[in-house]
């Protein structure tokens, strides 16, 4: 592991893209096939099943540097990452392994299946060989979710220069559900395999925010509008008799939304389709909070089946007849995919997102004033001629969203944040007025600047009322506004309302705590927005 | 009739009523003894001063005139029958714990410390004593250093590495103390030395003092820094990343400091390398110089302070917990002081 280590190490010190590409190259041509495979895994989010639940891990490292488990407790917020608190607190090992990245990790899955002495026995004796930065990432492979700012397409940027083969094949290649046990490097990355081919889907294209007013992007006639649905963008492939449902995540989603199996009654093989899942009934979008119930369930109930049914409101079609489209301008495209939704029954888990006509950029600002009605988040903006890119190239998809709703809001709680945040405090609770109580409505933990949250954590540390673990109570005197995207009815919550996407939009040192909202106006706009 | 304690903690400080001193006090006083130079510890406005002989040139250089009385480390001065003395603390040149007895009740209060000799600072000595007050700037079981020799050896193979590169290296470090010591440790056989004007001060300071420091190059407006490309400069952490530091053009660039352990804390600067090595005692270190005082009573300030107060009463200490204005909490300390 210790080659391994070294690519994180340099990964980990540098902001700077080229040199990230550099050592990942470097690593792509030095290390075997089996780690190879097993980094492309782990840096595009596939880890192994979880062998050791994190309470095991705390208590045996307590026990290893011979502290009491609070202490250790203590130590885990202000670290801000379990695996690196881990690797802190136990004593060097003067002798060392040195095993490849494979070893370890098919270690840790044979593990899952035995009894808990053996898991920590084998735990025990890793964490005695093996030191700094080997140390974590051992712990990081047991807990998972490496951050280390490599995204996939850089890693793939990266692939493609140590392999010589072309970046948009290789990210194609890279998709869809596969594991380090189920392939190999030479067939993921080298070698045509049909079968693995055909649950394979296409990178997604991602747009970007428009920047202002869009009428710098030239003429409206260039361009294409349509609803920006708040759902979950998904890719439902369409081959060989069956038919698999990808969300952007690249997570395979078919057992969750099992309706979409019905459209292969309704369209012919070969066919890809983008577009938005989004829960429907009455002939218009549920609310986003509906759609979530399905997301969080892997196997779906037949109540919650009749109550949120879903449908694909698609707006792209990538492949038909077997035929990669994505070359092709998106008007030519979404003529097919007219075409190709024309004359379907109502039964059809699938409608056409509508185009939106306009001839000037003020007329089509008018639509979009009219989204919320819609139960949309604004529009989406697609170059006419544009091919289907992958990944988020900026130029041809813009997404044109409404502005947030807005709430003053009192910051009444302030916890630290994780990684590159920890030791500052981030992650605020906010609270509105009843009264004269406040209650709380939101957390929020982005917006403010890295200046800024140094401003608030020396306060929150300097004015702390109370502490419950890593949580301190702070007094009620800071406003911020706070953005969200929509809000609805919660049973769940003491204020009576759920936020989707809140973030702080700004601190308002201008106002005091009795200037910020009420209840009574998040409950204004649950009735206007909800 | 109980006697009233040797040592009170009052809103300006450390205070003994019986010698009527102060330690370190953050407001002005009559008499304050000072156990090191820095400005959290030496402030201005007191009407009497004292400290160690080797800590006095840099305490008249940031306070001006003073009236500041000396003393050798393990000289006794008897005030009201109180004996106070001065014990080397390790943290920097001059730095002291301060050592005030009566009748058999002793406190050492132990300003910021470091166990580990860096070979400039006179080495921390162990005092034994009943009550014992103690920094715990770094008091967690994460924080724990590696020794001296090993980040020297991590710095140089740095250095070396950016020279190779055509790269200047730049390490951000406090003017006084850590500087110095970043400077003794570098294996100047690989290159030339420059210091930001802040440094030199300090470095001035120490020389003449008979400190030995290896030979340094001011950076001064005649300075060409191109002409100096695969040095090594040495900068207050504020001109890091700044036009100045931009001036010399490809460089790679590091901070010295304990917060280094912390990935979060490294990856938060965005800076290139960062070396963990502090002048204040890690957790064994702590743990260590507080078993060697074979005091029961034992107060903590600025730092961990509830968390490590709490370890030591579960392993059967008397910790109290005192509010000092010693930088608030440590995760400050290390990052604000100013060029």
């Amino acid at each position: 592991m210790r080659d391994f280590a070294a690519l994180f190490q340099t990964l980990d010190e540098t902001t700077k893209t080229s040199l990230k590409v550099q050592a990942l190259a470097h690593y792509f041509e030095t290390a075997n096939d089996e780690d190879k495979l097993w980094t492309i895994a782990l840096f595009s989010g596939r880890r192994p099943k979880r062998a050791i639940t994190t309470t095991l891990l705390r208590t045996w490292a307590a026990e290893c540097a011979g502290l009491e488990l609070w202490l250790f407790e203590e130590c885990y917020p202000i670290v801000g990452d379990l695996a690196e608190t881990i690797s802190l607190i136990l004593p060097d090992s003067s002798d060392t392994y040195d095993y490849t990245l494979t070893h370890w990790l098919n270690a840790l899955i044979a593990l899952s299946k035995e009894p808990e002495d053996l898991k920590r026995a084998f735990v025990i004796d890793a964490w005695d060989h093996l030191n700094g930065t080997e140390r974590f990432l051992f712990n990081k492979l047991i807990t998972g979710g490496f951050r280390v700012g490599v995204s996939q397409k850089l890693m793939t940027r990266a692939l493609a220069q140590a392999t010589g083969q072309d970046e948009a094949d290789l990210a194609h290649r890279l998709m869809g559900n596969w594991t380090p046990q189920t392939t190999s490097f030479e067939t993921l990355i080298e070698a045509d395999d049909p079968e693995a081919a055909l649950s394979r889907p296409y990178p997604f294209y991602l747009a970007h925010a428009v920047d202002g007013a869009p009428d710098q992007l030239g003429p409206i006639t260039d361009w294409h509008a349509e609803w920006k649905w708040d759902g979950i963008r998904g890719q439902i492939i369409l081959r060989g008799g069956t038919h698999f449902v990808w969300s952007r995540g690249e997570e395979l989603m078919t057992d969750r939304f099992p309706e979409f199996a019905a459209l292969l009654d309704f369209l012919p093989s070969g066919v890809v389709l983008d577009g938005e899942i989004l829960g429907w009934k009455d002939e218009k979008p549920l609310p986003f909070a509906a759609l979530q119930k399905r997301i969080t369930r892997k196997t779906v109930p037949a109540k919650l089946l009749r109550d949120t049914p879903v449908i694909l409101y698609a707006y792209d079609l990538l492949e038909l007849n077997g035929e990669d489209l994505r070359e092709s301008a998106f008007s030519t495209r979404r003529a097919q995919l007219e075409a190709l939704l024309q004359s379907l029954p109502e039964t059809a888990p699938i409608r056409l997102s509508p185009s939106i006509e306009a001839n000037t950029w003020e007329q089509l600002a008018t639509h979009r004033a009219q989204a919320r009605d819609k139960q949309a988040e604004g529009l989406m903006l697609k170059r006419c001629a544009s091919p289907y890119l992958a990944g988020r190239k900026k130029g041809d998809w813009w997404k044109w969203k409404l502005d947030p709703l807005t709430i003053d809001a009192v910051m009444i709680y302030a916890q630290s944040g994780h990684g590159r945040r920890a030791n500052l405090f981030t992650d605020y609770t906010f609270a509105v007025w009843n009264g004269n109580d406040l209650v709380p409505f939101t957390k929020a933990y982005s917006g403010l600047s890295d200046a800024e949250f140094r401003q608030i954590t020396a306060w929150v540390r300097q004015n702390t009322l109370q502490r419950f673990g890593p949580v301190r109570q702070v007094p009620a005197e800071h406003v911020f506004e706070i953005a969200f995207e929509g809000i609805q009815r919660s049973t769940r919550h003491k204020s009576g309302v759920a936020l989707r996407f809140p973030r702080m939009l700004r601190w308002r040192q201008d106002k005091v705590a009795k200037d910020a909202n009420t209840l009574d106006d998040l409950n204004e706009m649950l009735v206007i927005y909800g | 009739m109980a006697s009233a304690p040797l040592i009170t903690f009052t809103d300006r400080g450390i205070y003994c009523p019986r010698a009527d001193v102060y330690v370190d006090p953050w407001k002005p006083v009559a008499r304050a003894l000072i156990t090191h130079g820095h400005a959290d510890h030496a402030r201005a406005g007191h009407g009497h001063y004292m400290c160690t002989a080797s800590a006095a040139p840099i305490m008249l250089h940031r306070l001006g005139e003073i009236t500041l009385q000396t003393v050798q480390y393990g000289d006794v001065i008897c005030i009201n029958g109180v004996d106070i003395s001065f014990h080397p603390a390790g943290h920097v040149v001059g730095s002291a714990q301060i050592r005030l007895a009566h009748k058999g009740e002793v406190w050492v209060i132990s300003g910021d410390y470091k166990i580990e000799n860096d070979g400039i600072s006179e080495p921390f000595e162990p005092i034994r004593c009943t009550h014992f007050i103690t920094e715990c700037t770094f008091g967690l079981p994460i924080f724990k250093w590696q020794p001296q020799a090993v980040i020297a050896a991590e710095i140089n193979t740095w250095w070396a590495r950016n020279q190779a590169a055509g790269k200047t290296s730049m390490i951000g470090a406090y003017s006084l103390g850590k500087a110095q010591r970043i400077l003794s440790m570098l294996d100047v056989s690989i290159g030339r030395v420059l210091t930001h004007g802040a440094i030199e001060v300090s470095n001035g300071i120490l020389r003449k003092q008979s400190v030995t420091l290896p030979d340094t190059i001011q950076v001064t407006p005649d300075v060409d820094p191109k002409a100096y490309a695969g040095a090594m400069v040495l900068a207050p952490p504020a001109a890091l990343g700044s036009k100045w530091a931009r001036s010399f053009g490809a460089s790679s660039s590091g901070f010295a400091s304990g917060w280094m352990r912390l990935r979060g804390v490294r990856r938060r600067r965005a800076l290139d390398q960062g070396f963990v090595i502090s002048d204040h005692a890690d957790w064994n270190g702590l743990c260590d110089a507080i078993k060697l005082t074979g005091a029961e009573n034992i107060y903590v300030t600025h730092g961990y302070t509830d968390i490590f107060a709490r370890h030591l009463r579960g392993i059967g200490y008397n910790a109290a917990i005192v509010e000092t204005d010693f930088q608030g909490e440590a995760a400050q300390s290390e990052e604000s002081e100013a060029i």
